[in-house]
């Protein structure tokens, strides 16, 4: 079938991401120095088993961020040529095509072959009574549910469990092949050095927490196909669906945000720390006004801005994705704004202390340009600041979409997302009987998501800086001695956390 | 001292401007008073005499920073900006779209913000600080690990999920209070009991955390060192001079927040119906009430600003060794 390939503004920051990880990634390889803290992260047990199940993560959200849209089939010969629908579809959504079509027709618990709600059905004798339909997919393939389901529920689960524990076994010997002829070991003792957990990086949990993944990813394949696993919600769609669909939304503002506010943040704290002076001031007195406005408010406001802009510029968008995708890049910008100054304040104080070190003044000396020193010489010395922020970030990003989400300045109602699956089920906790599991299904998935970013961010601050919670009360105090008269945050305050937590 | 804080407050008043000017952007420049009216009137049945009338019910009608039809300094005041933005300064802040005193509303609801607000400050940095304490004198045992685990863990979930959590098991399955609204007087203390407790847990992981790091940084310090030399025992080391010293940067840092309570917090009122500022700003937020909206943004960086100068002098007040010239 012909498609047209659609790139999102999303889509094309998040190649451009993948672009600036690779290059990081081969800079990284080619210093020996600068792999080191790496190699610690790889030998953190908690760290690498988050990384694993963040790789799963990730995984999903690329394959939801290839985009196109399918031609229409019935129009092919008109005089322009193809015509494609105006539904933008992923490749996610193609694989997951099953889930995504069979819609029901409203609320249906997980597993259930019956609607939630009594409706009124008309027998073949004419006579009507209420009672609970049969779901038009989900089971649809039992004869009779209440005797038949849980063989066929059993059968189905060993299935898959069998099929994604098959996958596992290939991907371990995959692995453990490489690992043997790396480590110039046979395949057995490799194996066993594995099993007892000898080797520098805790192959082990990895290849444990893989075989979680697999397993439960194998199940839930299987029994999908003919179930909804994780229910439907009030317009009949699954909600397993839903969760896969939401975890791009989160990477996208956990990961976006920063890699926007980076430039910003690095170049303006370096220049404050290294120029001093009325640079100094002009970028104190702007970060210092900016962080001033809660976070919320700000975003609050800027998104209401946003919104009066696309009602009135509708023409702008040819599609419902191309919009939602737009105010999903615009929330992160704003994001980034509220978020930039407490990096760049960091990267102020840092450059503050390094200009004054000797290797500097030599640099001085030789007549280096102030543009080598700050990229040869203060750069790759504040890295390790500006990889821990970005990581650390993370997690506090995803969290707050579903604020923001909550309070009606998130993303696009359209675009599914936690924060509008917790928004729906919000109101569904309080019917009667109570309709749980699209809030247990979005809790479980941001659960595991934030889990192993903070894990993993975790580690990566042990590995770069075990004192950097410290090292950041020392820039506090050390620049209220310097500049007590500046107006000026003292404590390293989240803000974003301190004024969305409720 | 005096001095210094006075000073202080004169190098907050460009930073308020500074926020004045990028409301006033954000507001009036990135969209125009006809953009506004047009959203709020709805696309569709949209007439230039509906937008006129808007405007003037809300005093959008001037220009915007200068009037060339007027006279002498009325070219600056009759504009928008000047009566907008700077009457802020003044903290009047106009006329909601329903025709009430926003300046009144915020005085009104500033009480029941504050009446969940301080009580979840209070006690969150009395068991906050407790807890962590407490996992620092346990330090390096199972106790120490899994309550950092533990901490990890509340973390990762979103406050989202504790109040309707906390709604569900607590108001919907167990009866123990009622799940949402408000009193007065003592009657509401029943309504404030839920919100408190859940508001105290959501902030648990992170802060425990960190007030850990803090205590666990002091211990590394000489003078601690000195003491266990005494021969002064773990308890006396850690709850009489550890934690006297950790509380330097533990109060310093939550001073800054105290001013914002006062705004209260957008989540936890709008789930409880409690008629607060949250919940306020939130209603603006979902009715695009923008001049509620722009007030509430005013305010909230005066609050900040206040506790960035409350944060200095907590300074000097709890560490003699700082002296602010």
């Amino acid at each position: 079938m012909p498609f047209k390939p659609i790139v999102l503004w999303t889509d094309a920051l998040i190649y451009l991401l993948l672009v600036v990880i690779v290059f990081f990634v081969w800079y990284v390889r080619s210093n020996k120095h600068l792999l080191e803290p790496w190699r610690r992260v790889g030998h953190s047990t908690s760290g690498m088993m988050a990384l694993t199940l963040l790789v799963f993560f990730i995984t999903i959200g690329l394959l939801d961020t290839v985009h196109f849209r399918s031609a229409v089939e019935s129009n092919r010969d008109t005089e322009s040529g193809t015509i494609y629908s105006a539904e933008v579809l992923s490749l996610l959504d193609v694989i997951a095509t099953p889930l995504r079509t069979r819609l029901e027709k409203t609320y249906s618990a997980p597993f259930a072959t019956h609607l939630y709600t009594k409706e009124t059905i008309e027998l073949s004798d004419g006579k009507q009574v209420r009672e609970f339909p049969r779901l038009v997919f989900g089971g649809a393939n039992l004869q009779d549910p209440k005797t038949q389901f849980t063989a066929d529920f059993a059968s189905r689960a060993f299935i898959g469990l069998s099929f994604g524990i098959f996958i596992w076994c290939i991907c371990a010997i995959l692995l453990i092949t490489l690992l043997a002829s790396m480590g110039g070991h046979k395949f057995s003792e490799t194996l066993s050095i594995i099993w007892r957990n000898e080797t520098e990086s805790p192959w082990k949990y990895v290849l444990l927490t893989l075989a979680l993944i697999f397993s439960l990813a194998g199940t839930a394949i299987t029994l999908s196909a003919h179930y909804h696993i994780l229910g439907t919600d009030k317009v009949g769609q699954d909600v397993f669906y839903q969760s896969l669909k939401s975890i791009r939304t989160g990477l996208v503002i956990g990961t976006l945000t920063t890699l926007i506010m980076l430039p910003f943040a690095i170049l303006l704290g370096i220049m404050a720390g290294y120029f001093k002076g009325w640079v100094d001031d002009v970028i104190q007195y702007t970060y210092t006004t900016l962080s001033s406005i809660p976070s919320v408010l700000l975003i609050a406001a800027a998104v209401l801005m946003m919104q009066v802009y696309t009602e009135t510029h509708l023409e702008l968008f040819d599609t419902i994705a191309a919009r939602a995708d737009l105010r999903l890049l615009f929330l992160c910008i704003i994001l980034g704004v509220t978020s930039w100054t407490g990096l760049c304040r960091l990267l102020r104080g840092e450059t503050l202390k390094l200009r004054e070190m000797e290797y500097i003044q030599a640099a001085h000396a030789f007549g280096a340009s102030h543009w080598r020193i700050i990229s040869r010489h203060i750069l790759p010395n504040v890295m390790h600041i500006i990889l821990i922020t970005t990581v650390m970030d993370f997690s506090g990003l995803v969290l707050a979409e579903a604020v923001l989400s909550y309070v009606g300045v998130g993303v696009d109602p359209s675009m599914i997302s936690f924060g509008t699956m917790i928004n729906a089920a919000r109101l569904e906790m309080a019917r009667e009987p109570m309709v749980w599991w699209p809030l247990l299904s979005a809790f479980s998935f941001m659960f595991a998501l934030v889990l192993s970013a903070n894990l993993f961010a975790d580690s990566v601050q042990d590995a770069f800086n075990p004192r950097i919670k410290t090292s950041l009360i020392r820039i506090g105090k050390s620049r209220q001695g310097k500049q007590g008269n500046k107006l000026e945050n003292k404590v390293v305050v989240s803000i974003i956390r301190d004024s969305t937590s409720p | 001292m005096f001095n210094y804080i006075i000073r202080r407050i004169f190098y907050a008043v460009p930073i308020l401007i500074g926020v004045n000017l990028v409301t006033f952007a954000l507001f009036f420049v990135v969209n125009t008073p006809d953009d506004m009216a047009r959203m709020q009137l709805g696309i569709k049945r949209i007439t230039p005499e509906a937008v006129i009338k808007w405007k003037q019910e809300r005093g959008y009608d001037k220009p915007l920073i200068f009037n060339a039809e007027a006279e002498g300094v009325t070219k600056l005041t009759r504009t928008i900006f000047f009566e907008k933005s700077v009457s802020m300064f003044i903290f009047d802040f106009g006329r909601a779209d329903d025709g009430r005193d926003i300046a009144r509303e915020i005085t009104t609801r500033m009480l029941p913000s504050l009446g969940i607000a301080l009580p979840v400050f209070l006690l969150g940095l009395l068991s906050y600080v407790t807890f962590a304490l407490l996992m620092t004198f346990f330090r390096a045992t199972y106790i120490d690990l899994w309550g950092v685990v533990l901490c990890v863990a509340l973390m990762s979930i979103s406050g989202l999920f504790y109040i309707i959590g906390g709604q569900f098991l607590i108001g919907k399955l167990w009866h123990i209070v009622p799940i949402s609204g408000y009193g007065n007087g003592l009657d509401a203390t029943k309504f404030l009991v839920l919100p408190v407790l859940i508001g105290v847990i959501s902030g648990a992981g992170s802060s425990i955390r960190w007030y850990r790091t803090i205590f666990l940084e002091e211990i590394s310090k000489d003078y601690v060192r000195t003491a266990r030399a005494k021969g002064l025992s773990e308890r006396v080391v850690l709850f009489r001079h550890v934690l006297k010293n950790a509380m330097i940067p533990i109060l310093t840092g939550a001073v800054v927040i105290v001013p914002l309570l006062f705004l209260g917090s957008l989540v936890s009122e709008s789930f409880f119906g409690i008629p607060g500022l949250g919940s306020y700003t939130i209603d603006a937020i979902n009715s695009q009430d923008f001049s509620v909206v722009r007030a509430m943004v005013f305010l909230g960086s005066l609050f900040y600003i206040i506790g960035l100068v409350l944060t200095d002098i907590s300074y000097t007040l709890v560490d003699p060794r700082i002296k602010l010239e």
